[in-house]
């Protein structure tokens, strides 16, 4: 099965239910692009009508906003709701919570006005349809998993319940971390820290983070945000928590879908935690 | 009764001379926050009497820390439920009258002064509570906090001492009261008071109960005037602040329509000209105070600087030179110093003293350490927004006076040009899809 481009899709007179908006993370970043494959394979699985923008997607101005140019954030938003609107999308599931954050929230007031979900909500939803069933017992079950809540799916938009259900409905042993949920400590990357050095100080977020993951006693770390998942895999390698593994929840649910133990979604993940060559971006 | 009409016009007097300049101060600081940037919101006013309800009224913000919310809700109470008792005490005052509701109220007056007295007790002991935490042992963010040393740690121990002794002198009229009329009044906190008394003249006791009851309007009054100079002004601002927060999620950043004009006017030359010319003339983003929209200043007086805000701030916890309070607390000071230059230079529009929130009071260190997490934004009981102050200056900074950390600039010319904050052409954003080895 092919995923196709809303471009190819409108040539050929048909439409999609759901526009997946990748993100420049799920597009670029090797890690994260496991995570957009996990996103595929399920949407797919369920056979849900979904499609790609392709190389017709273009970030959508966070970064730029919160470092402050409002110019470049305007530019990007004019450009990306055009290409949304001349497609007449009207529903959007991304895995990113600043994309989501960006486009549910900052969009509608420049003209672009559509139903977005986070692909945590929509996982949650698949699931109490009864359209997206889990292995009885899978790779998860009993396991202790912590959920790290990104500041822009929890705080800045109060979700914080779907991810939970979603590692609940697995069988796992979902365990809390010091701080979580609305008090959730933040992994340092959000407005715009990503893209450049930390300010002096003590020592860096993400490995203040890591002491909470550390107390939880969880073997792995579910994230639902590309840049979580590079501030946290970097702070457990860094604090030699090397047992611990950073899974995205698309990832948990693709490993426990009734196919997993034959997809090859299994064996990336079985790489995961080998080192940090694969986030490879900054370099 | 010839000195009952004195005390009546003495006592009109005194509530006159103490209410006036409260009300000065306050209509200054209003005009000061309304020169702020923005429209005042007058949409959705069910949605904002309930918020209000809930979060200042109800408290409901402040449960996070137990412990400061139980006795910070005794003397919320107290505060508010003995104050019902200064209706009482302006009657008399006015009218010459002695417990004027004692009579009409009868068993009744017994039962309230009873129940305000307990309420009393309860506030005693918070401020006692408070004043240990404050001094002696404590939370990080009350006891030795860096940025309290001075004034702040000095108008926090005077409040409540205020507050003690404003109790006292309640607790005293009522025990030199009781004593001077055996069998009239029976009070249950300030009875255990009146037995110390026994033994006094008449005389003498009718002067100890009239000096505590004009010391207990007249620090009411002094404390009044207070409020507005003092960090305890948020027990007046937290309703309009929470009235006027922001109804949006939380990682909603406000829009620059000015800007979105010109894109539109850059991208489709047939659209017409930016209109709003009075907006387009001011600064893009806050390099000063007046910049920052009129709620933000309105935050800034409302802070009461406990300080919830820095102690779940990620970048001051690890050590970065952010501390969310210091940026109310920074805004707030250098507001005072802009309103008292521009009433000092009448015939000026803006402020001139070359001196601005960003460079003097708050440095660029500090902003850039934010990760707009927006923790403090949770923390805050009576929902103040530092990020937006944060994200305002930000603004300045970038497109005003156009610096930034290079990695920053970088970030910023790869999405112009290639639509990713990494330096990875456009034309490969779809070639994460025919890497998938799970897709034929």
């Amino acid at each position: 099965m092919e995923i196709l481009t809303l471009a190819q899709l409108q040539s050929r007179g048909e439409q999609a239910e759901y526009l997946f908006w990748v993100g420049c993370a799920g597009s670029f970043d090797d890690r994260a692009k496991k995570v957009t494959h996990a996103v595929v394979q399920i949407l797919q699985h369920v056979g849900l009508s979904f499609a790609v923008l392709g190389n017709e997607e273009s970030c959508t101005g966070d970064p730029a906003r919160r470092s402050g140019n409002e110019f470049l954030f305007q530019m990007q938003a004019a450009q990306n709701i055009a290409t949304l609107n001349a497609y007449g999308v009207r529903k959007i599931v991304t895995a990113c919570p600043h994309c989501f954050n960006t486009l549910r929230n900052e969009y509608p007031e420049l003209g672009g006005s559509y139903e977005v979900v986070h692909h945590s909500t929509l996982l949650q939803q698949l699931i109490n349809e009864g359209r997206l069933k889990l292995q009885d017992g899978g790779p998860f079950k009993g396991r202790k998993i912590t959920f790290h809540d990104s500041c822009y799916l929890g705080r800045a938009n109060g979700i914080y319940e779907a991810p939970r259900a979603l590692i609940q409905a697995l069988d796992a042993d979902l365990v809390e971390m010091r701080r979580s949920k609305k008090n959730g400590l933040c992994c340092g990357a959000g407005g715009a820290q990503m893209f450049k050095e930390a300010e002096a100080g003590r020592l860096e977020i993400n490995h203040e983070r890591a002491s909470d993951i550390a107390g939880s006693g969880a073997s792995a770390v579910a994230v639902a945000c590309p840049f979580c998942m590079t501030m946290l895999r970097d702070a457990t390698a860094q604090t030699g928590q090397t047992n611990v593994e950073v899974l995205d929840l698309a990832e948990i649910t693709a490993l426990s879908l009734p196919s997993a133990p034959h997809n090859t979604v299994l064996n990336n993940a079985a790489q995961i935690g080998s080192g940090l060559n694969e986030s490879g971006l900054n370099g | 009764m010839e000195l009952a009409l004195i005390q009546s016009l003495l006592f009109v007097g005194v509530l006159v001379t103490g209410v006036t300049p409260f009300v000065r101060r306050v209509s200054r600081i209003r005009a000061n926050i309304l020169r702020g940037r923005g429209g005042v919101p007058s949409d959705q006013h069910w949605k904002r009497w309930t918020q209000m309800t809930r979060v200042a009224l109800g408290q409901s913000k402040m449960g996070s820390r137990p412990v400061a919310a139980f006795f910070h809700l005794l003397i919320y109470v107290g505060f508010v439920l003995i104050n019902l008792e200064l209706l009482e005490i302006v009657l008399d005052g006015v009218l010459g009258t002695h417990r004027i509701l004692a009579k009409p109220l009868g068993p009744l007056y017994s039962w309230m002064i009873a129940c305000f007295e307990f309420l009393g007790l309860a506030v005693v002991v918070a401020c006692l509570v408070f004043l240990w935490r404050r001094n002696v042992q404590g939370p990080a963010r009350l006891y030795k906090a860096i940025e309290l040393q001075g004034w702040p740690a000095k108008d926090a121990n005077l409040i409540l001492i205020i507050e003690l002794i404003l109790m006292g002198a309640l607790f005293l009229m009522n025990a030199a009261d009781m004593a001077l009329h055996p069998g009239v009044y029976a009070f249950p906190v300030s009875g255990l008071l009146a037995k110390a008394l026994q033994g006094w003249s008449p005389e003498a006791l009718y002067a100890c109960e009239r000096i505590a009851w004009w010391l207990h309007i007249g620090g009411i009054l002094g404390f009044l005037n207070y409020l507005p100079y003092s960090k305890h002004f948020h027990i007046i601002l937290a309703f309009p602040n929470t009235w006027y927060a922001s109804l949006e999620p939380a990682g909603t950043m406000s829009n620059m329509p000015v800007i979105q004009q010109e894109v539109k006017a850059m991208l489709d030359p047939q659209s017409p000209p930016p209109t709003n010319v009075a907006d387009a003339q001011s600064r893009f983003g806050a390099k000063d105070v007046h910049d920052l929209p009129w709620k933000s200043l309105l935050d800034a007086y409302s802070c009461t600087e406990c300080g919830r805000c820095t102690s779940v701030c990620p970048a001051n916890l690890t050590g970065k030179k952010l501390s969310p309070r210091q940026i109310m607390m920074s805004t707030r000071d250098r507001l005072e110093e802009a309103g008292q230059w521009l009433e000092a230079n009448p015939q000026a529009i803006t402020v001139e003293d070359h001196r601005s929130l960003l460079g003097d009071f708050i440095s660029t260190e500090e902003i850039l350490a934010c990760t707009s997490c927006n923790a403090c934004v949770e923390a805050c009981p009576v929902l103040i927004n530092p990020l937006n102050i944060i994200l305002e200056l930000r603004r300045y900074q970038a497109m005003e006076a156009g610096e930034m950390p290079s990695e920053w600039a970088l970030m910023q010319s790869n999405i112009e040009n290639n639509g990713a904050p990494w330096a990875f052409p456009a034309a490969d954003r779809g070639a994460w899809a025919q890497e998938s080895r799970i897709l034929s």
